[in-house]
């Protein structure tokens, strides 16, 4: 059985005229807290409530893939601003808000500082690559970059001694507490969504595959759950069971490998994106995309079946989302508990918050772009990577400095060897 | 027991990547040696992010009912701590490599001012600084600031001279080195005024970053210190330990240590590194990271990609 906050949706909202707060209906459910959804009589009236919101959902999501790299970060961008909203006014207190104006201003410059941080570093290569045309604008680009860090930093002390100016005697564990939270909330926010945005310039596939596999899991584990759910799997969360959770594993993988197959072949999800612009990709996708073809034995009606390298590595990451990705989904519930909140906030109906959505995907998404950077690049890129990092970090005398110590080198090797 | 696993992942997380590059630098001689540290470095990420999911695994199972509430509370203290700790550590480390100098002036700094800050408010305090810590004064603030950017400048000449202190540690050995300093210590002189006795002065081009550190040093790193007293003050507790007689724990001398070091690395990577080393830095990179072919194949493509940059400008 699955609980509210973390079912049959997909976790990735989408636009903003779905805002209607949460009504009599998922009320009435939670109300039974402990009862399986198996035994509830509601359920088909809260399923519709879920199915409606997860069809727009999915659509809106579709859409935004379609459009590319840069409307996806866009996307990602939102739902952050939307979560990091919805975290700060948690454990804000309104009585000692009184007294302190503008401290709720420190923490959008914090979240400021943290946005110029991350998305500086991720996109710096791309801004560079982009505006290579216009000789001022790019000196002045890369300038930006070069002191990047300590604009950041220089950035995140104003915010420090400021903090520190504002102290109120008697007030002082409050915003001290707050503070702390602060720093927490952005860090799970960033962390996720920067390893987000860097898996989408790697090419949409490496965004796109991890999300909806944990898409799918939340709904193979709800439907599971519906009709055959009956032992309980965890007290954090009641309503999930160990034969939704199996059914959900195993749906999940299997759709891994099949997702693959059918994501691998378009070029538009496979190329990584190496600048800014919102046109069309064209690229070699890589030996992981390249189809093999392996004999079947002689008692299936299938001669051979065609299976893309990228397809095993599919495996690797639908074993996560099913077996990890729900201990996102647990700790939210767990933190919900102890803080007594029933759900992050309320602009979806039938699931709660964006936050609600998103629990899962952020441990995903760090897996899958940490997964990427040890096992997949390796593999093809790495020669690209560091010439692209000659080509726009070094000036020309350096590169053919550069050029000329390296000849040098291979040299010494080729003597040395022979 | 979750508390320190999490430290020993941080700490092999934040070590790992400092000192993988020198780690490889040391075991070049062995070759099995050299293919076990590098597969290590390679999947060094890897070996972290599960080290930490298990650990988020295991808080996850050891939840019990009615004490929620207190162990999040534990967790994200635990990784606030953690992080502020290991993140001016990694800090520290990475400028020690980068030579003892870039570690040394700076602690050096926010030592003398503090030591400043104590006499010059012993003597002439009269006026409080900030309500957070009563015993602080406008007169040794200031007098501070003085004493820490003129002795930034002398130290920085001093410590200068020291091939030890100056040059970047590329391995794990400790034997002594010796290397080309770079421009920054390289003395240059200056002619003075003919009504000085001294007929001209020699300066380290370093003396002028020092400057910037010693500035630094005196106005923004005590709002570290502030930031520990108010912390004291919110949780009501007297001193973070007791290690050290007269002073508190080890967490009070350290406070405005850290502002400074991460400071420090972030200036030095940012303003000194450019000017010298990042020709030698990106050679390092493909000498260490890629196999002979790759590195045959990227001296191909670089060549190509040059000479047609050449034919383009002519």
């Amino acid at each position: 059985m699955q609980s509210e906050n973390n079912t049959s949706a997909p976790t990735t909202p989408r636009l903003r005229h779905r805002r209607r707060s949460n009504e009599a209906i998922p009320d009435a459910t939670k109300a039974n807290g402990s009862h399986l959804l198996v035994h509830d009589r509601n359920k088909y009236k809260s399923f519709l409530v879920r199915a409606y919101s997860t069809v727009w959902m999915i659509a809106g999501f579709v859409l935004i893939v379609y459009m590319g790299h840069l409307y996806i970060t866009a996307m990602v961008v939102v739902i952050q601003i939307f979560m990091a909203r919805e975290l700060f006014n948690l454990l804000r207190k309104a009585h000692e808000e009184r007294d302190l104006p503008g401290f709720r201003m420190l923490n959008w410059h914090f979240f400021f500082t943290a946005m110029l941080f991350v998305y500086g570093r991720i996109l710096s290569q791309r801004l560079v690559n982009t505006v290579t045309s216009d000789k001022f604008l790019y000196q002045f680009v890369s300038s930006l970059i070069k002191y990047h860090m300590v604009i950041c930093y220089f950035l995140y002390i104003s915010g420090f001694v400021w903090f520190i100016l504002t102290l109120k005697k008697k007030m002082y564990k409050y915003q001290f507490s707050q503070y702390a939270w602060t720093h927490m909330i952005l860090i799970v926010v960033f962390a996720q969504s920067s390893f987000t945005v860097a898996s989408i310039f790697e090419g949409i596939f490496w965004f796109l595959l991890p999300a909806s596999l944990i898409v799918i899991n939340d709904i193979a584990a709800y439907i599971f759950g519906f009709f055959f759910g009956r032992t309980p799997l965890i007290k954090l969360s009641p309503k999930k069971t160990w034969e939704g959770f199996i059914g959900a594993s195993v749906a999940t993988i299997t759709s891994a490998f099949v997702l693959a197959n059918i994501m691998g072949r378009f070029q538009w999800l496979t190329c990584p994106r190496k600048d800014l612009a919102t046109g069309w990709l064209h690229c070699d996708p890589g030996p992981l995309f390249k189809p093999e073809s392996f004999p079947l034995p002689g008692w299936l009606p299938w001669k051979e079946i065609t299976i893309l390298p990228v397809q095993w590595h599919a495996l690797c990451l639908g074993l996560f989302a099913s077996i990890i990705a729900p201990f996102g989904g647990f700790f939210a519930s767990g933190f919900k508990r102890a803080f007594k909140i029933k759900d992050f906030g309320d602009s979806i109906p039938g699931h709660g918050g964006i936050t609600d959505r998103m629990d899962c995907q952020m441990v995903m998404a760090v897996f899958a772009y940490i997964y990427h950077q040890s096992f997949i690049v390796p593999q093809s890129f790495r020669v690209e990577m560091i010439l692209e990092q000659i080509l726009t970090t070094l000036t020309y005398e350096e590169q053919k400095a550069l050029y000329m110590k390296l000849g040098e080198i291979l040299q010494e090797r080729l003597f040395g060897q022979s | 027991m979750l508390n320190w696993h999490f430290f020993f992942t941080a700490m092999l997380f934040v070590y790992g990547r400092i000192l993988s590059q020198r780690l490889v630098n040391t075991v070049t001689s062995d070759k099995f040696l050299y293919q076990f540290v590098s597969s290590l470095i390679k999947y060094h990420m890897v070996i972290c992010y599960f080290l930490y999911i298990s650990g988020f695994v295991w808080f996850i199972l050891t939840l019990k009912k009615k004490m929620y509430k207190y162990q999040f509370s534990q967790y994200a203290w635990t990784h606030m701590i953690l992080i502020v700790v290991f993140a001016q550590s990694s800090f520290t480390v990475a400028s020690i490599f980068e030579g003892i100098f870039w570690f040394l002036l700076p602690a050096s700094l926010i030592v003398i001012n503090d030591i400043a800050a104590y006499i010059f408010g012993f003597f002439f305090g009269r006026t409080p600084l900030i309500k957070l810590s009563p015993k602080k004064t406008w007169e040794g603030f200031i007098g501070a600031s003085v004493a820490t950017i003129t002795s930034a400048f002398v130290l920085a000449n001093i410590m200068g001279r020291f091939q030890w202190l100056t040059c970047p540690r590329k391995d794990l050995a400790t034997g002594w080195l010796h290397c080309d300093p770079g421009p920054l210590f390289k003395p240059e002189s200056f002619p003075l005024p003919g009504w000085l006795p001294w007929k001209e002065i020699t300066i380290l081009p370093v003396q002028w970053h020092a400057l910037c550190l010693g500035l630094f040093a005196s106005i923004i790193a005590p709002f570290g210190g502030f930031f520990a007293s108010g912390f004291k003050r919110a949780f009501k507790i007297k001193d973070f330990g007791d290690s050290i007689p007269g002073h508190g724990g080890i967490t009070d001398r350290m406070d405005c240590q850290m502002v400074m070091a991460v400071f420090a690395y972030i200036y030095h990577q940012s303003f000194i590194v450019p000017q010298s080393f990042r020709v030698e830095m990106i050679l390092e990179q493909i000498l260490t990271t890629l196999t002979y072919e790759e590195q045959k194949a990227l001296y191909m493509k670089l060549g190509e990609i040059l000479q047609e940059r050449l034919f383009g400008q002519s």
